[in-house]
């Protein structure tokens, strides 16, 4: 086994990891093998879609056994998804890979920024709310300390 | 967040509709990126169908599944998988899903959190830069 093949394998599993804990694993994984392996957006993408397939059945396999899964609410969201993502996907093919890597560098962006902004306030609320009387960091309910 | 959430209890019609329009913007960066679309269905069903948070990730998988097979079927047939070393990572994928969901019920998620949005912050900058 060479040193790549390693980088390759630790790649996964860093994406693996956080996709297992349901932190959005595509988001580390397809950075990680652009930005630190150099390989290519579309390389990328289509080696996070192939590994969610196995990764997601078995987890709605146990998801549905222990009633965690609304399957209508599901559907809601996988009909029209299905759709735009066959046609975005089709796309993608023929669009310029430095394009779709702005967009996507874009996207990123505008998700960590949300997150860290979201969870901060989480964090702060369930310290005990002391900056609950700043307008940025109130608590989730609503109502004041 | 919570006044959100009751008004779109409240109003079931315009919940849906909401969610019918996260759900194709999620086949758009599903589609486009190859990833990132969970992130955008998890809120919709918290926020927009008032799901528990462990339920509305269970739910967002199942939502994505469909998605990604076809997306998956799209991107193969025009020679973007690399068998040389996609494989490879495919495996770690697996095998870190399932240490993950172990680590889940193990460890406190929060420093991982805000580790993990300060790579997704670096890398979309890098990315952006270069």
């Amino acid at each position: 086994m060479n040193a790549g093949v390693i980088l390759f394998i630790l790649a996964g599993i860093a994406g693996g990891v956080i996709g297992g804990m349901g932190l959005g694993g595509g988001t580390l994984l397809i950075p990680i093998l652009t930005v630190f392996l150099h390989v290519g957006g579309r390389q990328a993408a289509a080696i996070n879609l192939i590994s969610f397939i196995p990764m997601s059945i078995v987890s709605c396999v146990i998801h549905a056994k222990n009633k965690l899964l609304d399957v209508k609410k599901a559907l809601l969201v996988a009909i029209p998804a299905t759709v735009t993502g066959a046609l975005t996907s089709f796309f993608a093919q023929r669009a310029p890979q430095s394009a779709l890597t702005k967009a996507f560098a874009v996207f990123l962006i505008c998700l960590a920024v949300v997150m860290i902004f979201s969870r901060t306030r989480a964090l702060f609320s369930s310290i005990g709310g002391k900056l609950s009387k700043y307008p940025l960091f109130p608590r989730p309910d609503g109502e004041r300390y | 967040m919570k006044s959100v959430k009751e008004f779109f209890a409240s109003h079931k019609a315009a919940a849906n509709v909401a969610t019918v329009m996260a759900a194709l913007l999620t086949g758009v960066a599903n589609g486009a990126f190859g990833g990132g679309g969970g992130m955008l269905a998890v809120p919709a069903f918290t926020v927009l169908q008032g799901l528990e948070e462990k339920k509305a990730h269970a739910t967002a998988v199942a939502a994505i599944l469909p998605l990604s097979a076809v997306s998956a079927a799209i991107y193969i047939l025009n020679g973007n998988f690399d068998p040389s070393f996609g494989y490879y990572v495919v495996g770690g994928v697996i095998a870190g899903g399932v240490i993950g969901s172990f680590l889940l019920k193990k460890i406190s998620s929060t420093l991982l959190e805000f580790v993990f949005y300060g790579i997704m912050l670096a890398a979309g900058i890098r990315m952006l830069a270069s």
